[in-house]
């Protein structure tokens, strides 16, 4: 069975169809690129994952489990995880803080627990300080555990984002164009990084993305998207030398 | 770890016991009157009303003119149970309670459908509520008749004394710590920040709004029963559109946030309160929206994240388990 599937999925805002007829079906342990030309549709795809809008036709299921009518903290909470393209910390809270929210859903305490502050209360307290510690440590912003998160700078604000979404506990990490506004040595850093917690954390990724040096290196699919619809699908290299991607991305007549 | 946390609390303990020891002891000697054993009562009475607040508007980011009203839903209903059961301890102990209880439960059914709105539009509708309430308590008599209505109500035994609003103080400044260093303070938080991040994150946002309005209003209701059982005349100008702009000022004032912000300026505010009415004299009244205006315009001008910004101090600040990690804070 596959991790995720999107079938028909479609969505208007008013007369403009933002997608339309997108199918898309994710196995689990794959890392997929979601690709297209500005305006394709693409952060539109994943806020219909992720439950932020709901689609007009079609059906998602992920691992069985239909998404359709689920709210978002619902949908992370099934096991699908996200960061944003313009990046959504909780800037003023400290970032471990920042982790320690995702893990909220799954403590095991009531408010009187925390009211009265019971052993259980304590006990659970100091396991997610502790895998939160451990978490940031792994991403390198150990050091700034009790900086706010608005001060870090923006690569770090970035793998934040990542670390709070992997905090999660997702089975699958949307990411949003990471590399977005990187030079090209953050990129080789983040390319890594993607590798590396796709790996250690047992991930499934999806991620949407510009640089095609991201994409081409850590993608092993990639889904081609343009006026919302999928125009091409298939290995990087196939789809790189697809007339349809090329005329996408560079206009009718460069392709003669 | 143990260790510390115990000798902290014990540092804790005595600091309670000194303050309440230095305050009984200036009441004993007679520097402390009764006039101003009256101002304390009423500054630690506002203490828990705007720590309310804090939770709701400063913490959750739930902005809400409305406070006053839970606070007078706290003072009659509480008011009602010893007027009519009697004033001894058990009574007033229940009044408290029946006090909290009644402006959580009117916080739950409010909050029900007016929290789906946000920012200015959530305003809005906690100042309709606010008139709502004070048309309401100007009228009550009419349903209860021991409520007054718009000639206020009396004959509420005055029992709260100066070491039960204290205690209660204490123990409202406990809860409300408690609560903002928990999962469930620090999922509010992130309400705050960003309500999109925090629905992905997996944190049902609204039960965290409603969760923090009901908690926050609760505090405001305890305060009114404490403040019905230790002034005896409640009347509905107490609890209207003005009281709740007080409330909304402290938070404001102390930065949003910040617990040890929102305790500070609130016993600060009624001793400057009473302060100006001793300079000013009768013309007080008159003077004081002025005063009120321009204080709350020159912190928004000099100091905009207000008094602490969003920082803890002592009791209320969370602990720091890694020293190591604090201390590199400059390289980026």
């Amino acid at each position: 069975m596959s991790l995720l599937k999107a079938e028909n999925l479609g969505i208007n805002f008013g007369g403009l169809k933002a997608v339309s007829n997108f199918n898309l079906e994710i196995q689990s342990g794959e890392i997929v690129g979601l690709i297209g030309p500005n305006g394709a549709g693409k952060t539109t795809v994943f806020n219909l994952i992720t439950g932020y809008f709901s689609p007009s036709t079609g059906t998602m299921a992920f691992e069985g489990h239909p998404l359709n009518g689920r709210k978002p903290y619902q949908i992370c909470q099934l096991g699908i995880g996200r960061t944003f393209q313009n990046i959504r910390l909780f800037g003023q809270n400290t970032v471990l803080d920042n982790v320690r929210v995702a893990f909220h859903p799954r403590t095991r305490y009531w408010i009187i627990d925390a009211f009265l502050r019971t052993p259980r209360f304590m006990a659970e307290e100091a396991r997610i300080t502790e895998q939160a510690e451990e978490l940031l440590d792994t991403l390198g912003l150990l050091p700034r555990a009790y900086d706010r998160a608005a001060s870090l700078p923006y690569g770090a604000q970035r793998r934040l984002e990542i670390a709070r979404a992997i905090a999660c506990q997702p089975k699958l990490l949307l990411l949003d164009e990471p590399a977005a506004g990187m030079n090209p040595s953050e990129v080789r850093d983040l390319v890594q990084l993607v590798k590396f917690v796709k790996e250690k954390f047992d991930l499934t990724v999806l991620l949407i993305e510009h640089q095609m040096g991201l994409v081409m290196n850590v993608c092993e699919r990639l889904v081609v998207m343009d006026f919302g619809v999928t125009i091409s699908e298939g290995l990087p290299h196939e789809v790189r030398e697809d007339p349809k991607v090329l005329s996408a991305y560079l206009g009718k007549g460069a392709v003669a | 770890m143990g260790v510390k946390d115990g000798k902290r609390i014990l540092i804790y303990i005595v600091g309670v016991i000194l303050v309440y020891a230095v305050i009984k002891m200036l009441a004993v000697t007679g520097v402390f009157n009764p006039y101003w054993q009256r101002i304390l009562d009423q500054a630690m009475i506002m203490t828990i009303g705007a720590l309310g607040l804090s939770i709701i508007f400063g913490i959750s980011g739930q902005f809400s003119i409305g406070h006053a009203a839970f606070f007078g839903i706290g003072a009659y209903s509480a008011g009602l149970v010893t007027k009519s059961l009697g004033g001894d301890i058990f009574t007033f102990l229940l009044a408290l309670a029946v006090g909290t209880f009644m402006a959580g439960l009117v916080a739950f059914l409010i909050g029900l459908p007016v929290l789906r709105l946000t920012s200015d539009y959530l305003g809005i509708a906690t100042l309709g509520f606010g008139i709502i309430m004070k048309v309401g308590f100007d009228n009550a008599n009419k349903v209860i008749p021991e409520m007054g209505g718009a000639t206020g109500m009396t004959g509420i035994p005055q029992v709260a004394n100066f070491e039960w609003i204290f205690l209660f103080c204490i123990i409202s400044i406990i809860l409300a710590r408690n609560f903002v260093q928990s999962g469930h303070g620090r999922a509010c938080m992130a309400l705050r920040e960003d309500e999109v991040a925090a629905n992905v994150v997996g944190i049902n946002i609204f039960r965290y709004k409603v969760l923090a309005f009901v908690f926050g209003c609760s505090l405001a209701g305890l305060a009114g029963a404490l403040y019905a059982h230790r002034y005896p005349f409640l009347h509905p100008t107490n609890f209207d559109f003005l009281p709740s702009i007080d409330f909304l000022i402290i938070v404001v004032l102390g930065g949003m946030g910040s617990l040890t912000g929102t305790i500070v300026t609130a016993i600060a505010w009624v001793f400057l309160l009473e302060g100006l009415r001793a300079i000013l004299g009768t013309t007080f009244l008159e003077w004081r929206g002025v005063i009120y205006a321009l204080i709350l315009i020159s912190v928004i001008l000099i100091r905009r994240q207000g008094l602490f910004g969003n920082k803890e101090y002592g009791f209320l600040a969370p602990v720091v388990r890694r020293k190591e990690a604090r201390n590199v804070t400059t390289e980026s």
